[in-house]
């Protein structure tokens, strides 16, 4: 944990600039450049710049919940869309679509949990080691 | 229904992964989910190797891509078998991790983990397309680090260091061997590369490619000389991640490397399936010779993992039918009797006061008879005793190398034999007969019944299958020919995935080149 309060005052304004950058990215990437990966990391970024300001408890306390369970819920996200293909007696991952929204933007979302989750657990472990 | 239960080897793994993930706080959740789970991939596995050998290879394109361009799920008779063996040994380490796994791993996250690492297997077994199966390599390998380094003692970071190192270096020979291949070729599905590799113009390309293979497989699969890895690897992590990598991992490489140099490295023959002989004998020596100098039951254990992938890549060099029904044979007994001795030496060392030094060895026949019953199956099944599991598949190897003419090979593969039941009798020596240095600690019958009752059930399990494979061979050598037959002539695997069997055309890339021209 850096204590700095230029960095303190410029994560508040961050934060939520990230996290809605973040979306609109994984949104953009439906159909341009963009998607869940680098959504997930943009994401994760901002998070991990959260707990450089404020510590790693903070960054806990505000996620309410543990990142692995996001990977874990992301992946589940991820595969579960590719049943919907069953109904129509089309294999596992076929696209199933209803207008311009699609099975494709659910595993996008998939895949930004599991990106997200996997680095905030990273950062957590990594930065635990000299905080608690 | 018949292409979701394809997919599912994959799915089951990954969805009880994702649930044991998301029940991060609850380990007794995790437990019964890795339980449910692997028991699933059991039912999974037995369905689809009876479907296959029913009704004929199985194909599956994800995402309704057609064959040459999307993902290729493919279960022949080899990949079911596979998959069911796998699943069943996932089924029994998972059983054992229930009395094995400390809390301190629990929460580090041992169950989904191990859900991980059976992805990676499973998808490895059953994807029809070669870069896919390089993704489930990684799956595998990312898994398998964290398993060994689950727990944190030094000699196990010190272990999982040199695996990573070793397996980063396979990993980009994979990678380049795999870029090559496409760059020649312009195709990666294996069915579609069969076809097209024979056509490539200039075949010396073809076999240099091949060479990078065996040595990215030959790594995985800790053939000689890219073994030395494994014995200073295996001895470190919990019981349970050591008997399903012991089981596993090694057969995993094997059989990419079965895969790859039956369906599409056929055209030089002497060349390619000359090197994995050479190879292949030089390892089964190595190995045993390493595990008789070893003064370690476990260090003992994983020289004889080496020894026996050998055995199994020399069925593959030979190459002929019966040669790869040997080969499928003798990798579902390597599987389950290297699996089970791990398990086996987890207990003995709980017994010695967690040490397996034969010094520390000794009077397990006074402190436990019953174990000792149990020990000796998988052990004579490694020497080879008839009539256990080992026996037969020995048998068939001599069979199909004296037919090929291979005498020396037959000769290294006896000798091996020959010192791996030296190497039983010695085991048995120190750890059955000799007078135990100090009084055992018999730390077994002090644990709760529950936790017990896990710990031994997966040995028993695991001696039944031996037991019922030496006295019934009838069956698994039923399969393992018709894993043979298709391993030989693979036109069905092609024509059942790629619907027909299409004269080789210029690639996709040929194609564009040659029309951007005028």
């Amino acid at each position: 944990m850096m204590d700095s309060l230029i960095l303190r005052t410029g994560v508040r304004l961050l934060l939520p600039l990230m996290l809605l950058f973040s979306v609109f990215i994984l949104w953009r990437g439906h159909n341009e450049p963009g998607g869940g990966f680098v959504g997930g990391l943009i994401c994760a970024v901002g998070f991990a710049l959260h707990a450089l300001a404020f510590g790693v408890k903070a960054m806990r306390d505000m996620l309410k919940v543990d990142p692995r369970s996001i990977l874990g819920t992301g992946l589940l996200v991820g595969i579960l869309p590719g049943f919907l293909g069953a109904f129509s007696g089309e294999p596992y991952m076929t696209a199933q679509w209803l207008g311009a929204l699609g099975t494709p933007v659910l595993f996008d979302i998939g895949v930004y949990l599991v990106v997200m989750g996997a680095i905030l657990a990273m950062v957590q472990t990594l930065m635990a080691e000299g905080d608690d | 229904m018949n292409a979701w239960l394809t997919a599912a080897p994959i799915l089951i793994p990954m969805f009880t992964a994702a649930l044991c993930m998301v029940a991060w706080k609850y380990p007794v959740a995790q437990r019964v989910l890795s339980l449910m789970g692997s028991l699933a991939l059991v039912i999974v596995g037995g369905s689809l190797l009876s479907i296959v050998l029913d009704q004929g290879i199985q194909v599956v394109q994800m995402g309704s891509w057609a064959a040459p361009f999307g993902i290729t799920l493919v279960a022949d008779p080899l990949s079911a078998l596979m998959i069911l063996i796998a699943a069943l040994m996932g089924f029994c380490v998972a059983l054992h991790a229930l009395g094995d796994i400390d809390p301190v791993r629990e929460r580090g996250g041992h169950h989904p983990i191990f859900q991980v690492l059976m992805t990676g297997v499973c998808g490895a077994f059953v994807t029809g397309d070669l870069f896919n199966l390089y993704v489930w390599f990684e799956v595998m390998l990312i898994s398998s680090f964290v398993l060994l380094s689950l727990g944190g003692l030094r000699e196990q970071i010190d272990a999982a260091i040199k695996y990573v190192c070793i397996n980063m270096v396979a990993t980009a020979c994979l990678l380049l061997a795999v870029a090559l291949l496409y760059g020649v070729t312009g195709t990666l599905n294996m069915a579609d590369l069969s076809v097209r590799v024979p056509a490539v113009p200039s075949q010396p390309v073809i076999s240099a490619i091949a060479v990078l293979f065996i040595i990215a497989f030959g790594m995985k699969a800790a053939l000689f000389p890219f073994f030395f890895w494994l014995p200073a690897t295996y001895h470190t992590p919990s019981v349970s991640v050591q008997a399903i990598f012991a089981g596993l991992l090694t057969k995993v490489g094997v059989y990419a490397l079965i895969r790859v140099f039956t369906l599409i490295f056929t055209g030089d023959r002497e060349w390619t399936h000359g090197i994995l002989m050479v190879m292949a004998g030089i390892t089964m020596i190595v190995g045993v010779l390493g595990s008789l100098a070893a003064r370690d039951l476990n260090r003992a254990w994983s020289w004889q993992v080496v020894a026996h992938i050998g055995s199994m890549v020399m069925g593959l060099a030979i190459a002929t039918p019966l040669a790869l029904a040997a080969a499928a044979f003798y990798m579902v007994h390597d599987i389950v009797v290297k699996t089970n001795l791990f398990l086996g030496a987890g207990l003995v060392r709980r017994m010695a006061g967690g040490s397996t030094d034969y010094a520390r060895l000794g009077g397990l026949f006074k402190s436990a008879p019953w174990l000792c019953l149990l020990l000796f199956v998988p052990l004579g099944s490694l020497a080879g005793f008839p009539p256990l599991s080992g026996f037969w598949g020995k048998l068939l190897l001599v069979r199909a190398g004296l037919d090929a003419q291979h005498y020396v090979m037959v000769g290294l593969l006896l000798l091996t034999g020959l010192l791996t039941i030296w190497l039983v009798g010695r085991v048995w020596a120190e750890m059955v007969w000799k007078a135990p240095a100090e009084p055992p600690a018999d730390t077994l019958s002090t644990l709760p019944f529950a936790r017990s009752y896990a710990l031994v059930m997966p040995l028993l399990l695991l001696s039944l299958i031996t037991v019922s494979i030496g006295l019934q061979p009838e069956r698994l050598l039923n399969v393992a020919g018709q894993v043979g037959e298709s391993l030989y002539d693979t036109s069905a695997y092609v024509q059942a995935v790629l619907g027909t069997t299409p004269a080789p055309q210029p690639t996709q890339l040929g194609a564009l080149e040659t029309g951007a021209a005028p």
